[in-house]
């Protein structure tokens, strides 16, 4: 069957009917100069053979370095349960279904899903997922704006130290709607937010304070501090955190005096693998008070007439099918199946596993930057505590560095100079779980060579 | 058959306005209102010290089955919400002319929307407004 059901023949009568000249003439009001045309470069239809095998020669154009990149996407591993049990019939959509109470596998996934997420960042309510990490702290910016009702300013404080892309993203989505982000500058000797820069704002009327943890960096801020700066300063706390370190770290919900009041995040750690940018898939919870606030499908637990236990949609009253445009998002598509595919993934680690995963991260990590600040002229640029990413200055920039390693199939680190060119010749490199021990000493020795024969040319 | 109280000032929007022996006005959503909306299960009132222009959104209704916004019939600043509907939104359709009250405003004298007596809102509601 056509996926398009229409005929020539209905088509013709449909133009006929309402004076139409051709499916051309609908689009008469969109000026010549704006329209594409022809899409140079995109060849007529494929077959399917010929589609596999384009797809097979890119993908190991690819190759498959030895990867120590983090920079906001993590490599786990992912046990083989998760995308046997994904890609079930039963659940293999990224839909929430219509008539979404007929579908009480799909919801009560959803309902563990948000308790875990809860439980994790240590927040009471949990939405089913947005699309990835940076939108959810688009979607963190403005609830709190709505949230908190005695700021008139729609001003947020967004530190140096949260993830560039996020940024980007997050000041894409809000700004329009007449928020202002304004940075908070990282103290260079720390890697953190230099408190000096948040004390400027002591006094001034700022809707939230987002709150990294661990930083761009890999460092870990002193968030009980900036919770309770923000508290005393009339500001709501946005938690942006990563979900494999809420395993070992204090959640959230337990930030300095009465916790975060938004905490949001990116679970593609959670059994997503990299995949060239994507898909992602945004978590975000909130403290009870601000749930009418709180964007997203919820999924919750009930009883029906009978008195017996389900799942159902519930405080829909937020969402654009009922509020319009007083909706709390525009956004309104989750990501049902990499939420699933969390929620499998968490179900099969359970807390001592993602312990465990967690602290070989943090054990990775260490063996990475004690073995490449062995080699001469690599540095660790910041001394405190970090989870599983840290900054390295060398004595030459980092592009070539890793443009040579790549040529040996180790992906060696996000060059800084780009987002921080403060920082001088800087990379951020990453060791989780599925680094080992050879892979770190292989890494160091290809580093150790590039380097030496950089420094004899 | 709904309650209209000949003593009130009413909108087309279905709020009514009490002028209180203070000079501050008292305002609320009808007896027609509440029962169009069913059972309330939320409301957001305005917070003390907000200035409102005739004819802002000044709270939020949410019953089981529809969100609706109430509109400010007069400009002024906000002097209470009504705290008790934070946990009993229920006031509303049990008494929303007494303790289902909403807002007290204190007038600032500029530009009134258009209100209505008690036979003319009573006409509204009869026209399926």
């Amino acid at each position: 069957m056509p996926y398009i059901p229409h005929t020539q023949d209905d088509v013709g009568v449909m133009l006929e009917r309402i004076g139409a000249a051709s499916i051309d003439d609908l689009f008469d009001e969109i000026p010549q100069a704006l329209r594409v045309g022809a899409l140079a470069g995109v060849p007529d239809a494929l077959s399917e053979m010929e589609v596999s095998r384009l797809a097979a020669e890119r993908a190991a154009a690819d190759g498959r370095p030895l990867n120590f990149i983090g920079a906001g996407a993590y490599e786990h591993h992912i046990p083989a349960p998760v995308w046997a049990l994904v890609t079930r019939g039963e659940i293999y959509s990224a839909y929430t279904p219509y008539q979404a109470e007929a579908s009480q596998g799909t919801l009560q996934i959803m309902y563990e899903y948000q308790s875990m997420i809860a439980g994790l960042t240590g927040m009471d309510v949990s939405n089913a997922s947005l699309y990835d990490g940076a939108s959810a702290l688009a979607e963190a910016c403005l609830m709190a704006v709505r949230a908190h009702r005695r700021s008139t300013s729609a001003r947020i404080l967004l530190p140096e130290t949260v993830n560039p892309a996020w940024r980007h993203v997050a000041r894409a989505i809000t700004e329009g709607q007449g928020l202002r982000l304004e940075t908070v500058a990282c103290d260079p000797a720390t890697g953190r937010i230099d408190p000096h820069a948040l004390a400027a704002h002591a006094g001034e009327d700022v809707t939230a304070l987002v709150v990294p943890q661990p930083n761009f960096f890999g460092q870990l801020e002193d968030a009980d501090a900036l919770t309770r700066w923000a508290r005393a300063n009339g500001a709501l706390v946005i938690a942006a955190v990563n979900p494999v370190s809420l395993a070992v770290m204090k959640p959230p919900g337990e930030w300095g005096d009465g916790g975060a009041d938004i905490a949001c995040g990116d679970a593609q750690p959670f059994g997503v693998p990299l995949s060239s940018g994507g898909p992602y898939v945004g978590f975000m919870a909130c403290r009870a008070e601000h749930v009418r606030q709180l964007p997203g499908r919820i999924a919750g637990r009930t009883v029906d007439v009978e008195g017996r236990p389900g799942f159902t949609l519930t405080l829909q009253a937020r969402e654009q099918h009922i509020r319009r445009a007083k909706a709390t998002s525009n956004i309104c598509t989750n990501q049902g199946l990499l939420m699933t595919a969390a929620t499998i993934h968490l179900a099969l680690l359970g807390p001592a596993g993602l312990e465990r995963v967690a602290r070989a991260c943090i054990a990775r990590t260490g063996e990475l930057v004690d073995a490449l600040t062995r080699l001469p002229g690599v540095q660790a640029a910041f001394p405190g505590p970090r989870f599983h990413e840290a900054v390295l200055r060398l004595e030459r920039p980092a592009g070539p560095v890793l443009e040579a390693l790549a040529a040996g199939g180790i992906a060696g680190g996000f060059d800084l100079a780009r987002d921080y060119p403060w920082l001088g010749d800087a990379l951020l490199v990453c060791a989780t779980e599925t680094r080992t021990t050879s892979d770190i000493e292989a890494y160091a020795r290809a580093l150790g060579a590039v380097l030496g024969r950089a420094a004899a040319a | 058959m709904s309650q209209i109280p000949a003593d009130l000032r009413y909108t087309k929007s279905h709020e009514w306005m009490r002028t209180l022996p203070d000079g501050t006005v008292e305002i609320g959503i009808t007896d027609h209102a509440q029962q169009s909306l069913g059972d309330l299960v939320f409301v957001e009132v305005p917070e003390p010290g907000r200035r409102l222009a005739a004819g802002d959104a000044c709270a939020v209704v949410e019953s089981v089955k529809a969100a609706s916004d109430v509109y400010s019939p007069l400009a002024g600043e906000v002097v209470a919400g009504n705290p008790g509907l934070a946990a009993q939104p229920e006031l509303i359709n049990r008494d929303p002319y007494g303790e289902g009250w909403i807002l007290r405003l204190k007038p600032s004298g500029g530009a009134a929307a258009e209100s209505l007596d008690a036979a003319g809102y009573e006409a509204v509601t009869a026209s399926g407004g």
